[in-house]
């Protein structure tokens, strides 16, 4: 959790400064989710996300130095700068995928874990999403046709109750979504996002009943996102207005809430807690100086990646 | 003193649109993401909430589909509304509605009913926003029979093409593009057009080249032909507007004349505007008076990459045009620098 945090508020700052310039979205402040349920995705396993997931990439074992040169458009960045923070990618850490087109990867991952099941091992799929894809229809045919299929998906929702600049009670009829689970007969959890304890137990129910070939879960996890829908400002740039509700979820941070806990069984002092924020702030800072040395695509990439044998057509 | 002519911006103008559809057509409304945000519509929607209230400026669920069927069922029922898609990335997932249930209503009933819907989508590209960010898709649905395609290049088309197009009684997309928002124009007194006799416009006269395209590639083609003349080098420029019917009449007399066309598009190259433009020309003008071959100018086949330095070189730019313009001709080359 701490070195996401050190790595976003890193490209946060790069976007500020105007370095980076392509959309990035901060998971900043929901760190929980993403290393909650990564810890229980296993070699052979496949992970979806969407446009906020800087997080879900880290938390799965993705080198800094990847997602910094993706940023900044680097040939050495995990999508070979042709993706930029919106689309990422990490097949070794079993991160199949994410891509900004909303709900668009429920399907997807649906159709990875119906792969999982036909290859017989054991292995699920995991889809990140929004509360917002939750509005989008192929959520529903996904929910339904993973039931029906009995596909190995697990579907996350981080309810961090934002689509862009509209708050969930002016979208949905209930601030909270296991309904739908509810209506596809798909067994769901609902968890504070914002503990990583409490991440994990349910994450742990849901991907031992997956494994055992009960077919998909789902798992609505709350949280609270401290940035902006885009780039690095808290709001402004949608015109939302929370500052009250805002300082309020920074109190349930997810990294200070365990490091409390932690410190109170006498497991992680406060040395040991400065030394892991010190550690991470070394890697991002090495990270981003390699990254910004690293060259960028060359020329022909634009046509030599579209297709598998031949170029692709110039204007 | 004389007074300074006002100039309003295509952003601006389309706000213009929306605001004299709402105040005078009742049954107008309008429904889409991001309505209440400037982040999404750029200036193009500013305070239409608070004016015309929350019930005819609706902001939405993420549901394109949704959204995009209710605007039309509406539309059947008497009412004419606009659904906005902030990026036409988003519009895809709507795609149903507008291809296969709107664009057919009428003709598969018998032409007694219509479906007076329009849908806008902004193109938003560049900015390393990537693949999925920056569609345009012009071609496609310019190829959907029952649905017009429209694409205004300055601020008085982007307000009255609007205005048209909401009051036709067909579907219509509407595709604005946010490249071209800063564009100033002084603007005439508003009219209300019938979109039914609108169609591509001669923006510049000359005999030695013509230049077409649509939208913001109407845009650069206008500066191109300015950067032309320098050379010695003079176009007709013909700024489609309506993609869809197309009426080519105007290119062909135009080519008829010129004896060279350069076809310009933001979208991709293979089945595209471009290739219409020039498929309607040289069907109707006799080869004898072509005087080189017709040539495009679009995106390569390839998504939009994000890193800076491959984007760069994925948009058509005037300085491309113009040397295309210049190999088209064939003379004065020396002169171009
Ligand atoms: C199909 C589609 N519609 C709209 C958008 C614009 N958009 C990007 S992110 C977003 C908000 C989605 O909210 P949510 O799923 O809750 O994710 P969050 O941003 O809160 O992490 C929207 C509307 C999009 N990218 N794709």
């Amino acid at each position: 959790m701490i070195l996401i945090r050190v790595v976003e508020e890193k490209i946060g700052d790069m976007v500020s400064q105007g370095v980076v310039k392509c959309p990035c979205h901060l998971a900043i402040g929901q760190e929980a989710p993403a290393v909650g349920v990564a810890g229980f995705v296993r070699q052979g396993d496949r992970v979806f996300g969407a446009h906020r997931s800087h997080g879900h990439y880290l938390a799965l074992g993705g080198s800094p130095h990847g997602l910094l040169a993706e940023v900044q458009g680097k040939d050495t960045g995990v999508s070979r700068g042709m993706g930029g923070s919106m689309h990422l990618i990490d097949i070794p850490n079993g991160l199949f995928g994410t891509v900004p087109i909303v709900g668009a990867t429920i399907p997807i991952a649906v159709g990875a874990g119906l792969a999982a099941k036909m290859d017989g091992r054991g292995e699920m799929a995991v889809s990140f999403f929004g509360d917002g894809a939750t509005e989008e229809g192929a959520f529903h045919e996904s929910m339904n046709l993973a039931a029906v299929l009995k596909a190995p998906v697990l579907f996350v929702c981080e309810n961090n109750f934002f689509s862009s600049h509209l708050h969930i009670n002016l979208r949905q009829p209930d601030s909270s979504v296991c309904r739908y689970a509810e209506a596809h007969r798909v067994a769901w959890a609902r968890a504070d996002g914002n503990d990583l304890v409490a991440v994990r137990a349910v994450t742990k129910e849901a991907v031992d009943a997956i494994r055992a070939g009960e077919g998909p879960r789902f798992l609505e996890l709350v949280t609270y996102r401290w940035r902006g829908h885009v780039g690095h400002r808290e709001d402004e740039d949608v015109g939302v207005k929370r500052k009250d509700d805002l300082t309020r979820w920074k109190l349930r941070d997810p990294i200070s809430r365990l490091a409390v806990a932690l410190d109170k069984l006498g497991t992680l002092n406060r040395q040991q807690l400065k030394s892991y924020w010190t550690d991470a702030h070394a890697v991002v800072e090495e990270a981003w100086a390699t990254a910004t040395h690293d060259g960028y695509p060359p020329a022909k990439a634009l046509l030599t990646r579209v297709y598998s044998g031949t170029m692709a057509q110039k204007r | 003193m004389k007074q300074a002519p006002v100039t309003t911006g295509y952003g601006a103008a389309i706000r213009d649109g929306f605001e004299y559809l709402l105040a005078s057509h009742p049954s107008v409304f309008t429904i889409g993401q991001g309505l209440w945000s400037p982040w999404y519509v750029g200036n193009s929607m500013t305070d239409l909430d608070s004016q015309f209230g929350r019930e005819r400026v609706i902001d939405t669920p993420v549901s394109e589909l949704g959204c995009t069927g209710a605007a039309l069922g509406a539309a059947l029922c008497g009412y004419r509304p606009i659904v906005i898609h902030p990026r036409v990335d988003f519009m895809l997932l709507a795609v149903d509605q507008i291809v296969t249930q709107a664009a057919k209503w009428r003709s598969m009933f018998g032409g007694q009913v219509s479906a007076p819907i329009t849908i806008r989508a902004i193109i938003n590209r560049g900015g390393e926003q990537g693949a999925q960010h920056s569609q345009s898709l012009q071609s496609w649905f310019a190829h959907i029979p029952g649905l017009r395609v429209v694409m205004p290049s300055t601020p008085t088309d982007a307000r009255d093409l609007l205005i048209a197009s909401v009051l036709s009684d067909d579907p219509v997309l509407y595709l604005d593009d946010r490249w071209l928002y800063g564009l100033e124009e002084e603007l005439p007194p508003i009219e209300e057009r019938n979109l039914a006799s609108e169609g591509p416009r001669l923006t510049r006269s000359g005999q030695d080249l013509t230049l077409v395209g649509c939208s913001y590639s109407a845009h650069l083609c206008r500066e191109a032909a300015a950067r032309l003349s320098a050379n010695g080098i003079e176009c007709d420029v013909i700024d489609i507007r309506v993609l869809n019917p197309l009426d080519a009449t105007l290119m062909i007399k135009s080519v008829r004349k010129t004896g060279r066309v350069l076809a310009v598009d933001g979208d991709w190259r293979s089945c595209g505007m471009a290739a219409e433009v020039i498929a309607s020309i040289v069907e109707a003008v006799d080869p004898r008076l072509m005087r080189a071959s017709p040539r495009r100018v679009t995106l390569p086949d390839a998504p939009a990459p994000t890193s800076n330095p491959l984007e760069r070189s994925y948009y058509p730019t005037v300085d491309y045009i113009v040397q295309r313009g210049l190999a088209l001709v064939g003379a004065q080359q020396e002169t171009f620098e």
